[in-house]
């Protein structure tokens, strides 16, 4: 069979750049390789009012490709510094996707530690960052380049660092309408969490995926009664990654291409 | 007036059981000179406030830290930071974790002499629940919604490390960004403050004053340190030193940290510049590139 003429990070790229649709004019933050290639994609593509910045201080009118830079210039439009981003978190004007290390039903999701025990954990990672602050004030979607048990877990995650839809962690009096989960997008599928409740399902696979994978590899139980194939890139959009964004493709040591294809 | 002091002299402001805040971000000036005295000095029990990186790493393996106040603790080029992960995995210090943002609020409101900042931070989160000392308050006004109270982050002394400052503290810093240093000053009843470089009070105009983000008055003393940041990145003069980093980062079991420790942290700043490589290669690094 012909391999097709994308590889799966590509493939996650374009489908990832679709959670900044329609998302209006918000500072567009990927954070790890993959979601910044998406980010950067969104706004050359489908949502050019995304704002944006070099990956440090300064506000870019157009993304800064990854990797060694060679002679580009960016093209600087404003700053950003830390102080500042806290302030646009406040106000919501932002969707960023991250990296979670677990996440659970509720889409509570963990970069803190491994482990039962917060005094000595099993594995100790980064921290909460600035997880709790970003989930509670704006939208947030994720990115899992290895959809598996060990990240899609069936208990609630060992830290709750980014807030999602669990009844429990709701106090009296507490205003949760600003908590906004937008798309999972993992090497197998793309989730969402428009289910009745919040409940997560299955929007598309990605091709040659069967839904049986996807649940036998994610922890918690999943809708999956209306799934389509995942979109398949188009000439601009790998035109826009291979020949702009990522000259160097980084993106495939980020996320290996699926040798069964 | 002057405020010059030298690096040694900080020490005799720091007692067993402080609270001090560093300065900068991750791996990206850091007052490293300064963490350097406090690694050689007898205090400890000490209260670390950190948006950290290898400076709360090194004080965690000299075994200085009681307890640490972080939001995360990354050496940027390695994510994780070995040092600190063997701290956190052994139990052997006590911790208050906190979200990036919710960590500026406690500081923030020390700086405005408030007993708490009002945030939404933390809520839904396990914030909350691992730091009981966090409560909730209700909006006095009609709204009634219940909010999170982040108490003061009050500080005894803070390290921050910059560009430029003359001799009474009127200081500069010229990197792209400012990070949270200035919550940080006005958070500590004291400020010691490394700069690359000291100038005269007369060379300041209005150009280098749109890089003055807090006023001498919030500075105890100033120190002399050229690299003072090394082996973190002090924007646009160098960047990170990823190999030291890196060496730093294997050397976690305690013969290779006492060598490490013997190798860079015991010399005096001269004699460390040397070790390190002197400053044709500190000035070579690169700034780094996100």
């Amino acid at each position: 069979m012909e391999k097709p003429s994308y590889t799966l990070s590509e493939l996650c790229i374009c489908a990832a750049s679709e959670a900044w649709r329609d998302g209006g004019e918000v500072l567009a933050t990927g954070i790890g390789l993959i979601p910044r290639l998406a980010a950067s994609l969104a706004k050359m593509t489908h949502s050019p009012e995304l704002m944006m910045t070099d990956g440090e201080a300064y506000l870019v009118s157009e993304p800064v490709p990854v990797g060694p830079r060679d002679n580009y210039q960016p093209k600087i439009e404003g700053y950003m510094n830390y102080s500042r981003v806290f302030l646009n978190i406040g106000i919501g004007h932002r969707h960023a996707m991250t990296g979670p290390v677990q996440m659970d039903k509720y889409g509570q999701t963990n970069i803190s530690f491994i482990g039962d025990n917060h005094l000595s954990p099993k594995a100790q990672l980064l921290g909460a960052r600035g997880f709790p602050g970003n989930t509670i004030n704006h939208t947030n979607s994720m990115f899992f380049p290895n959809h598996n048990n060990r990240c899609f877990v069936g208990n609630e995650v060992d830290m709750v660092s980014g807030v999602g839809y669990n009844p429990s962690k709701k106090l009296k009096g507490m205003k949760s309408e600003f908590i906004n989960l937008g798309l999972i997008i993992s090497n197998l599928s793309v989730m969402d969490f428009k289910g009745p409740n919040n409940q997560i399902q299955v929007k598309s696979l990605h091709p040659g995926v069967e839904i049986q994978e996807v649940i036998d590899n994610t922890g918690f139980e999943l809708l999956h009664d209306k799934y389509v194939v995942t979109p398949t890139p188009s000439n601009e959009q790998l035109s826009i990654i291979r020949d702009f964004l990522d000259p160097h493709n980084l993106r495939e040591q980020a996320l290996p291409d699926r040798s069964d294809k | 007036m002057t405020k010059i002091i030298g690096s040694k002299d900080i020490i005799s402001h720091i007692r067993s059981g402080m609270t001090i805040g560093i300065g900068g971000w991750g791996s990206r000036r850091k007052p490293m000179s300064l963490v350097r005295e406090l690694l050689k000095s007898d205090v400890e029990d000490l209260t670390i406030v950190s948006y950290g990186g290898p400076d709360v790493g090194m004080l965690c393996s000299a075994k200085k830290v009681k307890k640490l106040i972080f939001g995360f603790v990354s050496m940027e080029t390695t994510p994780l930071e070995s040092h600190f992960r063997k701290a956190r995995q052994e139990g052997s210090i006590e911790v208050m974790e906190l979200d990036e943002g919710l960590l500026q609020f406690g500081l923030i409101a020390a700086g405005m002499r408030l007993p708490f900042f009002t945030t939404r931070v933390g809520l839904g989160s396990d914030i909350l629940s691992l730091n009981p000392e966090i409560k909730t308050i209700s909006s006095p006004y009609k709204d009634n919604e219940t909010l999170v109270a982040m108490p003061a982050i009050e500080l005894d002394v803070a390290l921050i490390h910059v560009h430029e400052s003359d001799d009474l503290g009127n200081t500069f810093i010229y990197g792209p960004d400012l990070f949270i240093d200035d919550k940080f000053v006005r958070a500590s009843s004291k400020t010691f403050i490394s700069t690359e470089r000291i100038i005269k009070t007369d060379e300041i105009d209005k150009n280098k004053s749109m890089f003055n983000w807090f006023e001498r008055s919030l500075v105890t003393g100033v120190i002399e340190s050229p690299y003072g940041a090394h082996p973190t990145a002090a924007t646009p003069n160098y960047g990170f030193d990823k190999e030291h980093l890196s060496n730093y980062s294997k050397a976690t079991d305690q013969i290779e940290w006492e060598a490490y420790f013997e190798n860079y942290i015991s010399l005096d700043h001269e004699s460390y510049l040397k070790a390190v490589g002197g400053k044709d290669h500190i000035t070579s690094l690169e700034v780094p590139v996100f």
